[in-house]
C-alpha cells in the first residue's frame, strides 16, 4: 500500500484548485486520482469563452482555464495518476488510525490501495438523464444530454444531428443551443420546465436571443417519436403543478432531442465511504472547512454542490485544500462548538451547513441558491431571533448562486448564539 | 436447403435452436433486428414465475412450472444469473383471501413446491417494506429473477457455436409452401437485399408477429393483440426496497403491478396492460408511467420513485384464446408454431424448446449431435474476481483496467469481449444488453462517446454507422464543421 498525506479524488477544476492550494499549504505529499486521459475535467469540453472572469480578471475558453491550474499542478511536481477510476474510499482499519484507504484501478497498476490522512472529494456532478426526467415516447437514437452533446461536438468532431428540441434552459443546454447553430443546425426551440430558465441571464441572451432561438418557458416534452431514430418531439405548456396543458401540444419534427434539465453531484463513492449527503444538494453536508460527515474526508466543487460558475469553485476548492492542510497537520478540533445554519422562506440550502465559531476563518463564504425569482427582496441573516444584515438584491433566480459573507469577530459578540438563519424578506423586513 | 429455419432471436426461438442444436441437422434462425434479444425478450418483467398463476390443464401452466424446473441446470451450463428469490403475492383485505386460497390451490394442481399462506407478522419479518395494511400472502419459494438478456444470450450464443445459423437484419416478408418443405423470402432490413431461404420446417417465433406468419399458412387463423406493459426501473440505491418479487393480487382494485428487485440490484416496477393496435408502439406513455407510479404503492410502501433511472414498455404477445399455441399447424405440415407467448413465456422458453426440438425430432427423425458443447460462459465479470485474481487479469489484458461505464463500472476489456463472443454487439443497446455498460443512473451520457469508439475499433466498422439499436438509427449523422 502506498502513502499520501493527502489524496484527491478528481482532476478537474475543484481537484487541481484544492491540490494547488494545499501545496501553498505546505502540504508536499499529494496524489490526484482522475478518471479521464487528462487534467481539466469538464472545462476541455466547454470551448466557449467566459471562465475565470473573477479569478483571471480576463474571459477565458473552458480549457484555457483550466491550463492555469494544470501548469500549477505541474510546477509543483504534485502527483497524478490519469486513466485511473477510484472504486472505493473507506477508514483504513489496518492502521488503527483516522487514514482513508483509497482503492482505485487503471490498466498499468490494475488495482491498488493508497493510504490518505485526508481525502478531498472532487468528483464534480452528472447530467439529469432522460430516464430520470420520466419522459413519456420511444427510445431511440437521438436523445443526449447537453453535455454528452457536447463532448461529441467540441472533442470529437462529430454532429449528433441536424434539427434540434432542448429541453431545460441550464446553463449546458444554452451553450449548445449556439454551438449547435454555428456548426449548421437548425435549433428549433428551446423547452424549459419551469417559469425561469435555470441558465445565466447571459447565456439566454448570448445563445439564444442573438441566434433568434426560442425559450418556451414553462414548457416539457411529453412524447418522443421514432423507433430508432428520434423523427419528432412534442411539447406542451405547463400549468402551475407542472403537469401539461391539454390543448397546447405542439409537434416539432426533428433527429436529435437535448436535454439540460439539472446537474446532480456525483456522490457515489462518498455514499460508499458513509459520507453524510444532503437531501437538497445530494452533495456532502459540510462544517465551515469544508469536512464532511468523516474526519479528513473534505469536498468542494459541483461534488458538494452545483456551481454556476467555476470561479466560485475554484476559491472553494482553494478553501478545502486550505482545511485539508491544516486538518494534515494539526487533526482534527472535534469538540469545537458546532452550529447550524438554517436556510427558509426561499433559501433553498446552505454550503456549509454547519460552522463552529471559534475555528472558522476570520471570513467565512456561503453560498447557496434561491428557489424561486425574487425582485427586490432582501437576504436577512439573523443570529438566533437578531437580524444581524439584511442587503438588498434587484433580482435573485435559481440560476445563479449567492452568498454572504459571515464575520468571526461578528460572530464572537454573540458566545451564546445557537443557530443562525438565513432567509429571503420582502422590502420592510417582511417575510415571503 | 434447411432442416428447420426459426422466425425470431427473441428467447423463444434462441430456446429452441438451442435445443435443436442437440441434433444432428441444419438449422438457422432468421431475425429481422440487429441483434438477438430484441423484442419482448428485451421488455419484460424479468421472473421465473413458480407458476401458480396460469390455469391448470393449459400448456401455460404445465410449461410454466416445467421451465422453472429447468432453470438451475440451465442457469449453470448457459451462465445465465439467475437467483430464487421467491414470490409474494399479498393480499390487503380479509375479503380477498379465499382468492389467495385458490390461487395457492391452482398452484398445488399445476404441480408447483412449497407453496403456502404466510401471516402478516412472519410476512412482514420477510419484506419490513410492505405496505401497513397487509394480512397475509402466498409465498412461492421458486418463484426467481433471471437476466432476459443473459438468458437470451445464453441460448443463442450456444446455439450459434453448435452450428446454428444466425441471420439478423433479416426480415421474412413471405412464406411460400413447397413440396418438400417451404420457401422464405426475406429482406435484409439494411441492404435491402432480397434473398429465398428454403426449409423442411418453419418454426414460428416471432412473438408479436407470430400470427401473421401463421396466416401466412394456415386457413385456421390466429388473432394477436399486442399488450403493452410500462415499467419504471430505479436506482440500485432502491435494489434492496424488496427482497422478493412481490405481486399484488388480482382485486375489484384492477390487476395491479410487481414490484421487484432485479439481477443487477436494480428495483423494478410495473407493468401496465393495455391493449394497442400498433406491434410497434414500445413507446412509454404518460398515463401508463402515472398509474405504475401510483399503482405500486398498493403492496409496497415508500417506494423511493424519485430514484427512477429509466422507463420502458415492451409488448406482450397476446393470442385470442388465452394460452400458447405450440405445435404444427393442422393445415399446414411442417410450419410449427411457438405462438401467443405472453406471460409466463420467459418461464416456459427452455420447456417451449425442449417441446419444439422434440416435435422436429420425431418429425425428421433426427440423431443426436455428439459433438454438442452444453455450456457457454457469459461476458467475464472483474467484479466477482478477488483483487488478486483482478491484478492477474488487467496485468494480460489492460482493458480489464479501464473503467469506460462509470455508472456500472464496466470496463472496456467486457465491452470488448461482449464485440468478439458469438453473435457479438454491434450497438450500443447490443453492448448494454451484453455488459450494462450504459444501463446505470447516467443512462450512457458519460459513456456512449467512449463506447463509440471501441466499437468503431473493434468490429471494426465505421463511426458513422454505429447505431442504438438498427435500423439505421445512428448516433451521429456527420462530421462537425472544424473536424
Amino acid at each position: 500500500m502506498k502513502y499520501y498525506d493527502l489524496v484527491i479524488v478528481g482532476g478537474g477544476p475543484a481537484g487541481l484548485a484544492a491540490a494547488v492550494s494545499a501545496r501553498d499549504c505546505g502540504i508536499e505529499d499529494i496524489l490526484i486520482l482522475e478518471r479521464d486521459n487528462e487534467l481539466g475535467g469538464i472545462l476541455n469540453q466547454c470551448i466557449h469563452n467566459g471562465f475565470g472572469l473573477h479569478t483571471f480578471k480576463e474571459e477565458l475558453t473552458g480549457p484555457e482555464y483550466a491550463a492555469r491550474f494544470i501548469d500549477q499542478v505541474t510546477e509543483c511536481g504534485i502527483d497524478c495518476k490519469l486513466h485511473t477510476m477510484v472504486m472505493d474510499i473507506s477508514v483504513d482499519t489496518e492502521t488503527g488510525s483516522s487514514r482513508k484507504k483509497v482503492t482505485a484501478m487503471n490498466r498499468t497498476d490494475g488495482m491498488f490501495e493508497i493510504s490518505a490522512a485526508a481525502v478531498i472529494l472532487a468528483m464534480g456532478c452528472r447530467e439529469r438523464s432522460r430516464g430520470a426526467l420520466n419522459i413519456p415516447g420511444f427510445r431511440p437514437a437521438g436523445i443526449f444530454s447537453a453535455g454528452t452533446a457536447q463532448r461529441l461536438v467540441n472533442m470529437e468532431g462529430y454532429m449528433p444531428g441536424r434539427e434540434v428540441v432542448i429541453l431545460g434552459s441550464g446553463d449546458i443546454g444554452l451553450i449548445m443551443a449556439r454551438r449547435m447553430t454555428l456548426e449548421g443546425a437548425k435549433v428549433k426551440v428551446v423547452a424549459e420546465l419551469m417559469p425561469y430558465s435555470g441558465g445565466l441571464k447571459r447565456n439566454i441572451v448570448q445563445c439564444l436571443d442573438d441566434f433568434g432561438i426560442p425559450l418556451k418557458l414553462s414548457h416539457t416534452v411529453i412524447d418522443i417519436e421514432g423507433k430508432h431514430q428520434v423523427s419528432a418531439v412534442t411539447i406542451a405548456e405547463v400549468g402551475a403543478d407542472r403537469k401539461p396543458i391539454p390543448g397546447t401540444e405542439e409537434r416539432y419534427t426533428c433527429d436529435t432531442l437535448l436535454l439540460s434539465c439539472g446537474l446532480i453531484p456525483e456522490n457515489e463513492l462518498s455514499k460508499g465511504a458513509g459520507v453524510a449527503l444532503s437531501p437538497v444538494t445530494f452533495g456532502p453536508v459540510v462544517n465551515d472547512s469544508l469536512e464532511t460527515s468523516i474526519e479528513g474526508v473534505f469536498a468542494c466543487g459541483n461534488v458538494l454542490h452545483v456551481h454556476d460558475l467555476v470561479d466560485y469553485v475554484s476559491q472553494e476548492a482553494a478553501a478545502a485544500g486550505k482545511h485539508a492542510a491544516d486538518y494534515i497537520r494539526h487533526g482534527n478540533k472535534k469538540h469545537a462548538k458546532t452550529i447550524e445554519i438554517h436556510s427558509t422562506d426561499g433559501v433553498r440550502y446552505t454550503v456549509p451547513k454547519y460552522i463552529r465559531p471559534t475555528e472558522m476563518s476570520d471570513t467565512l463564504t456561503v453560498r447557496f441558491r434561491v428557489g424561486d425569482v425574487y425582485k427586490n427582496c432582501s437576504i436577512a441573516v439573523y443570529f438566533d431571533d437578531t437580524c444581524v444584515s439584511r442587503r438588498k438584491r434587484p433580482v435573485m433566480a435559481p440560476g445563479e448562486m449567492e452568498q454572504i459573507i459571515l464575520e468571526k469577530k461578528k460572530l464572537g459578540e454573540y458566545p451564546d448564539i445557537g443557530s443562525i438563519t438565513i432567509r429571503i424578506e420582502e422590502e420592510g423586513g417582511n417575510l415571503l | 436447403m434447411y432442416d428447420v429455419a426459426i422466425i425470431g432471436a427473441g428467447v423463444v426461438g434462441s430456446a429452441i435452436a438451442r435445443e435443436l442444436s442437440k441434433l444432428c441437422g441444419n438449422f438457422c434462425v432468421l431475425e429481422r433486428e440487429e441483434d438477438v434479444c430484441c423484442g419482448t425478450s428485451k421488455a419484460n418483467s424479468a421472473i421465473i414465475h413458480a407458476g401458480f398463476d396460469a390455469v391448470p390443464g393449459t400448456k401455460k401452466a404445465a410449461l410454466n412450472v416445467r421451465g422453472n424446473a429447468m432453470m438451475d441446470a440451465l442457469a449453470k451450463d448457459l451462465d445465465i444469473p439467475f437467483r430464487r428469490n421467491g414470490s409474494l403475492v399479498v393480499c390487503t383485505g380479509e375479503e380477498d383471501r379465499g382468492t389467495l386460497e385458490t390461487l395457492m390451490e391452482r398452484g398445488q394442481k399445476n404441480g408447483v413446491p412449497g407453496l403456502r399462506i404466510v401471516e402478516r407478522d412472519e410476512l412482514l419479518s420477510m419484506e419490513p417494506n410492505l405496505n401497513d395494511d397487509v394480512i397475509c400472502a402466498l409465498f412461492a419459494p421458486t418463484g426467481g429473477i433471471v437476466c432476459p438478456f443473459d438468458m437470451t444470450m445464453g441460448f443463442a450464443e450456444n446455439a450459434c457455436i453448435n452450428g446454428v445459423s444466425f441471420f439478423l437484419d433479416t426480415e421474412v416478408t413471405g412464406i411460400e409452401k413447397k413440396a418438400d418443405g417451404y420457401s422464405l423470402l426475406t429482406r435484409r432490413t439494411d441492404t435491402k437485399a432480397s434473398e429465398t431461404i428454403d426449409a423442411k420446417i418453419i418454426v414460428n417465433a416471432a412473438g408479436i408477429y407470430a400470427d401473421v406468419f401463421h396466416n401466412m399458412v394456415s386457413e385456421s387463423k390466429l388473432h394477436i393483440t399486442p399488450r403493452k406493459g410500462e415499467y419504471l426501473l430505479l436506482d440500485k440505491d432502491a435494489g434492496t426496497h424488496v427482497s422478493h418479487t412481490v405481486f399484488q393480487l388480482p382485486s375489484k382494485m384492477g390487476k395491479g403491478v410487481l414490484v421487484t428487485p432485479t439481477i443487477p440490484g436494480n428495483l423494478l416496477v410495473g407493468p401496465t396492460a393495455a391493449d394497442v393496435p400498433d406491434r410497434e408502439a414500445v413507446n412509454t406513455t404518460q398515463a401508463g408511467l402515472d398509474f405504475v407510479a401510483k399503482t405500486a404503492g398498493r403492496s409496497v410502501k415508500n417506494i423511493p420513485l424519485r430514484q427512477v433511472i429509466t422507463s420502458f414498455a415492451g409488448l406482450r404477445a397476446h393470442e385470442d384464446g388465452d394460452d400458447f399455441i405450440i405445435g404444427e399447424a393442422a393445415d399446414a405440415p411442417g410450419f410449427i408454431d411457438a405462438a401467443g407467448i405472453e406471460s409466463p413465456g420467459l418461464t416456459s422458453a427452455p420447456a417451449i424448446g425442449e417441446l419444439v426440438a422434440e416435435i422436429i425430432r420425431k418429425k425428421l427423425s433426427l440423431r443426436e449431435n455428439p459433438a454438442f458443447v452444453p455450456v457457454r460462459k457469459g461476458v467475464l465479470r472483474p467484479e466477482t474476481l478477488s483483487m488478486e485474481e483482478r491484478n492477474r487479469l488487467i496485468a494480460e489484458h489492460p482493458e480489464y483496467g479501464n473503467i469506460i461505464c462509470r455508472c456500472e463500472m464496466i470496463s472496456e476489456g467486457e465491452i470488448m469481449d461482449a464485440i468478439h463472443r458469438p453473435l457479438g454487439a454491434r450497438s450500443l443497446d447490443g453492448v448494454k444488453r451484453r455488459t450494462r455498460a450504459g444501463m446505470g443512473r447516467c443512462q450512457a451520457g458519460f459513456c456512449t462517446p467512449r463506447t463509440m469508439e471501441i466499437l468503431e475499433r473493434e468490429v471494426p466498422m465505421s463511426i458513422f454507422d454505429i447505431t442504438k439499436n438498427g435500423f439505421g438509427g445512428t448516433i451521429i449523422v456527420g462530421q462537425s464543421k472544424e473536424a
